[in-house]
Formats: structure tokens, sequence, C-alpha cells
């Protein structure tokens, strides 16, 4: 800035003629900004190149699969692979959603993110409110337990819950006692929906990020509004929420990404097809022709895959880029 | 008044009918599996489906012998190290650079931010994908009858380098890891970039106008202010990044498949947690909660070193 400023000055100065005596200093610091320029071009230059090089290898995977994606079989195959197709085969699309069988994935997904996002949302909504709002015996305790849990691995739970959604509290084993066959149904949840939706319901992460945000809220005003007579209810439906709408925003999004991107859990525990979820199901299509996977089906499925989270990507950055700097996870 | 407000605030039960739904559900599938995988990782051979029919256990470390004898797992550890150690310095470095590079351009610099965070948001397994389909090799490498050596290896060839079999059936171990080191750099970069970024946005001008007006060359700026200024950012990015690193698992499935290495070799890239899933249904509990607790060993450990060091060397 500073610099530009004094370039400027001078550049005035020996340009205006009525000043026709120039001392030698200024020349000299006409001398002097004019190589600091060239430097600072020369810099810029250098940045830019690098820069929109390394973005251009960023995106060059997107780009493959866009282009592969239209690419016929034999053009995919050529020894030198064309940089752009030469034909546009759109078909690609239509047969890879039906070779990895995208229509029943999306819906079985569409259904897990929205059930597991409401009911998440509702029981965060109401936990960070306790946190924030209430006074109990035992508050502070609870929630030091609650962000201790966050430390452990996600593996450890894993393990035990892979083992607790096969006999839920028992009731497997004591169904099989009494010969009850609802009993059993009850304890065992593999291949159902319920076992992709309970076990993550409760999130201590959102639970912490909307309490601080409630808490950004001033007191006075529920209290007001419970001399009003107002129901807790209200008061979060009506002042809380429309406060904390972005916080909202963001555990909505990052929760309906983390159903979209999910695959360990429901690989363990949901394989049949009635319930199988998206990363699952396009991990193991089958893509093979004639003894060759045929790339160009392959790629416009995952294509598919990829749009949607490019949209919410495209639309909601914002909100993205806001969960993602404060918690460093993904979905 | 006070009085009054003081018993609106004040409910001994509310706030835990609020917190009831929230806290069933965490004891169930959080507070219970710490306790349950702590006690089933020195219960010999647990089984889950046997434990079901009412069979006991001993007790003692034999699951923590059985593990590191098993067949594979050190084969998983050196795995799940080797990648931590490639990938985390190389990523950590590149998106220093990067965001560094980013903070000193004006113009389109919103735009390039964004590009450079697009990886994020993908599907981890689906761009897998793309890169398995980008270093493939289509038709046989070894008896020379291919169609195409694939787009990378033609990149290669406009260097003048030589085609590579990079995952095939017969592929090498460290062609295998290149392809997995990149395409885990190219996944970790955006999230790193986002944080050092909004790191160096923090910075306060007045040390660069200082070293401006000291003329203090670039890179002594680089080294001298900006990086110990960023300091906690870096360590919070490389912590970060080596316990991500020690839970890869479905960056390798997205490229290598649910084989965990290339056709012929199944397991050949296995890691930690892929040994911790792959006992699952098989119904071997001990054996994945031992190799859990390993795993969570090695991860505190690493963290703590990590911390100790950053504490020395962060300047805050």
């Amino acid at each position: 800035m500073s610099e530009n400023k004094v370039i400027n000055q001078t550049a005035e100065k020996t340009a205006a003629p009525a000043a026709s005596a120039v001392t030698m200093a200024e020349r000299d610091m006409a001398k002097v900004t004019a190589k600091q320029r060239v430097v600072k071009v020369l810099v810029q230059v250098a940045l830019y190149t690098f820069l929109i090089t390394m973005a251009l290898i960023v995106l060059f995977p997107f780009y493959w699969m866009l282009i592969s994606s239209v690419k016929s079989l034999e053009e995919y195959n050529l020894a030198i692979p064309t940089l752009f197709p030469l034909e546009f085969h759109f078909e690609n699309y239509v047969e890879g959603f039906k070779t990895a069988q995208l229509g029943q994935l999306f819906l079985n997904t569409l259904y897990v993110g929205l059930v597991s996002t409401a009911l998440s949302l509702v029981i965060t909504v109401i936990s960070a409110f306790a946190f924030a709002r209430l006074e109990f015996k035992g508050k502070n305790a609870l929630f030091a337990a609650l962000l201790a849990t966050m430390m452990i691995p996600g593996e450890l739970f894993t393990i035990t819950n892979y083992q607790t959604i096969n006999n839920f509290l028992g009731l497997n084993t004591l169904g099989r006692k009494l010969g009850s066959d609802f009993l059993m149904s009850l304890g065992n949840w593999s291949n159902t929906y319920t076992v992709l939706i309970v076990p993550f319901l409760v999130s201590v992460f959102y639970i912490y990020l909307l309490k601080q945000n409630f808490m950004q809220i001033p007191n006075e005003l529920y209290l007001a509004a419970k001399v009003d007579g107002t129901t807790d209810i209200k008061y979060l439906w009506k002042v809380m929420i429309p406060l904390a709408f972005p916080t909202i925003i963001s555990i909505t999004i990052l929760k309906m990404m983390g159903a979209w991107n999910s695959y360990v859990w429901p690989r363990l525990v949901a394989n049949d097809d009635a319930h199988k979820l998206i990363t699952n199901g396009l991990r193991g299509a089958d893509f093979t022709v004639d003894n060759m996977i045929h790339y160009p089906r392959q790629m416009a499925a995952v294509a598919i895959v990829s749009l949607p989270l490019f949209l919410v990507f495209l639309f909601l950055r914002k909100y993205i880029m806001k969960g993602v700097s404060r918690s460093g996870i993904k979905g | 008044m006070a009085g009054f407000l003081q018993k609106i605030k004040f409910d001994k039960w509310k706030g835990w009918l609020y917190l009831s739904p929230a806290i069933v559900l965490l004891l169930i599938f959080t507070v219970w599996p710490i306790f349950n995988t702590l006690r089933i990782a020195f219960l010999e051979d647990y089984n889950s489906l046997t434990a079901m029919r009412g069979v006991k256990f001993d007790f003692g470390f034999a699951n923590f012998a059985k593990v590191l004898q098993y067949d594979g797992f050190i084969k998983c550890l050196s795995n799940t190290m080797l990648l931590c150690i490639l990938t985390v310095p190389v990523s950590t470095i590149l998106a220093l650079v990067i965001a560094v590079c980013l903070n000193s351009i004006k113009f389109l610099s919103r735009f390039i931010q964004t590009i450079f965070f697009l990886p994020y948001v993908t599907n981890s397994i689906a761009i897998g994908m793309v890169f398995a389909a980008m270093f493939s090799v289509i038709g046989n490498f070894d008896s020379g009858l291919v169609d195409s050596y694939g787009i990378i290896n033609n990149v290669i060839g406009w260097f003048g380098g030589k085609p590579i079999d990079w995952m095939g059936t017969g592929s090498g171990e460290w062609p295998n890891y290149v392809v997995m080191v990149i395409y885990i750099v190219w996944n970790a970069l955006p999230f790193k970039i986002l944080i050092l970024l909004g790191g160096l946005q923090s910075v306060n001008k007045q040390y660069y106008d200082a070293a401006k007006v000291d003329g203090t060359s670039r890179f002594r700026v680089f080294t001298r202010i900006t990086v110990p200024l960023l300091s906690p950012m870096l360590a919070y990015v490389v912590i970060t990044g080596f316990i991500g690193g020690f839970k890869e698992y479905s960056s390798i499935v997205g490229v290598f498949g649910d084989g965990m290495g290339p056709i012929g070799d199944a397991g050949r890239l296995n890691t930690m947690v892929g040994f911790i899933y792959d006992a699952l249904p098989q119904q071997q509990l001990g054996r994945a909660s031992a190799a859990a607790l390993i795993l969570f060993g090695i991860i505190f450990i690493v963290t703590m070193i990590n911390l100790y060091v950053s504490k020395k060397k962060t300047h805050y």
C-alpha cells in the first residue's frame, strides 16, 4: 500500500513539468521503487503460477471423472487417452445408474439421512437448552463427562455396539428363552433402519456447539418469557432456534453428509439390498462387462453420487466451512 | 422478584428430564461400550455368539499376545505407521506453502481457496474409485498386452518416464503405497489449508510491517515470523493429522476395494482399523477389542509426544 503511494507520488512529481527541479534523491528513489515494483510483480506471477498449477492438480480427478463418464468404452481404452471426449455418451449415466441400482440406494440413504437428522436435531436442541439455560445439580459434572467421551476413538464404541445391536438389552436372549419371536426381533437390529439411525443420534460435539451458541443469547429474554408465562418449547421455537439458526444449518448439513458418506458401520450391520446405503452400494457394484471394468459407466455412477455433495457445497459453503473449521471432523 | 426468577431457573428435575433422551442413548451406545470393550479385551477369545449362550472366558492378557502373533497384524501395524509417516509431513508442508501463497494474493483469492476446499466435500470412497481409474492399467501389464497404460502413466511418459504397474494384479508394494499417499494427501489438504489460512489471517500485520522496515528477506520472514506465529495451528494440524492417519481405512477401501490390496494379494494394504473391523463379522470381539486398545495406546503415545514437542517449540 504505502509502497504504491510512494511510487505514485514520485511519478506525479517527475511527470509534472512545473517541478523541473527534480532532486538527486528523488531520482534515486524512483529507481529503487521501480526495482521493487518489478520484484513484486515477479513474485505475484510466481505465486499465481504455483497456486493455479496446484489448483489444476487438485481439480484434475474431478475433471477426469466427468470426461470419462461420457466417453465410449473404446475411447476410454485408447492407448493415448483423450483429454476431451470425442463424442458424448450420456447413456453411460443411465447404465451406471442401473448397474449400481442407485435409485433404491438413494431412497434408503435419503430416508436414513432425513430421519436421523431430524431426531438428532430434536435431541441436540433440548440438550443444549438444558445445559445453556437451566440450573440443576450435577450440570457441570455431567457436561464435563460428556466432553470426556469425545476423546475416545470411535472404534472402541463400534466393537461393543456391534454386539449390542445383535442382542439389544438382552432381549434376543430373553426372547429365545421364552420362545417369543417378537422379543427376539426387538433384540436383533441387524438389517434394519434402526441400526443405521439410533446408535448415532446423540453427538456430544453438536450439543457442545449449540450450547455455546445458546449461551450468547441474553438470559433476560428467557426470564422475560417465563414471567409472561411462555412455555419452554414455545420459547425455544420462537427465540432460541431462530437466533441459533446458522449453527443448526451447519449441524444439519454435516449430519446429512455423514449419512451420504458413511461406509464402515452400514457394511457391518446392514448389508441387504433393502437397507444398503449409497456408498456401500457404489463400492460393491460390479461394472464388469466382458471381463473388463466398464470405467465410463463406473465414473458416471461416481459422478451421480458426488453431485449432491457439490450442490450442497455450492449453495451452503459458508455453513460447511464454519462447521468444519470448528470441528475438524468429516460428517 | 429475585426469588421468583431463581425459582424459574432452578428446577431440580427439569434439566435431567430434558437431557434424558441424550443420557439414555449415551449410556447404551457410548458409556457402556467404553467399559465393555475394556472388559472384553481381557477375556480370552471372547466371542459374542458363545457369550450369548452363557460360556465363560478366562481373564488375562491372552488376547493381546494373540493379536501380536496373529497373521497379518504386524503388516497392518506397519502399513498404518508407514502411511502416517509419509502423508502427515507431506500434506502439512504442502498445505502450509499453499496457505501462505493464498494469503499473499488478493485477486481471485476466494475463488482459488474454494477450489482447494473442494476435495473436502467429497465421498472418499467414490473419489477413491476415480483415483483407481486414473492409475489403473487396462490390459495385462506383465505380458505387455495392454490397451492403455492409463492417464497417469501417459503423463509420466510425456516427461520421458516408463509406465509403472501402480495397482494391478502382480503390482509391487511401493507403487501401491505411492497411490495411497497421493490420494490421502489430496484428501487431507483442504482441512489443513482451511485451518492454516484461518491462522494466517488472524496474525497481527505489525510484525510484517516491522520486518519490511528492516528489509528482512521473504524467506527469513517466513521462517522467523510466519511459522512461529502459526505454530499453534501447525501443532493442531499435525496432531489431528496423526490421529486421522492412524485410523486410515476408508480411503484404502475407496482405491483398492474391500480386499484392501491389489487383486491376488488381498489385505496387503490393510490397516489397524481394518484389522479391527475384519474381526467383527467373525464375532471375534476379544481380538478386536485388544487390537483397538493397542491402537488407542499408540494414538495416545504419539499425541503425547506431539504435545510435548509442540509445547517446547510452540510460540503462543
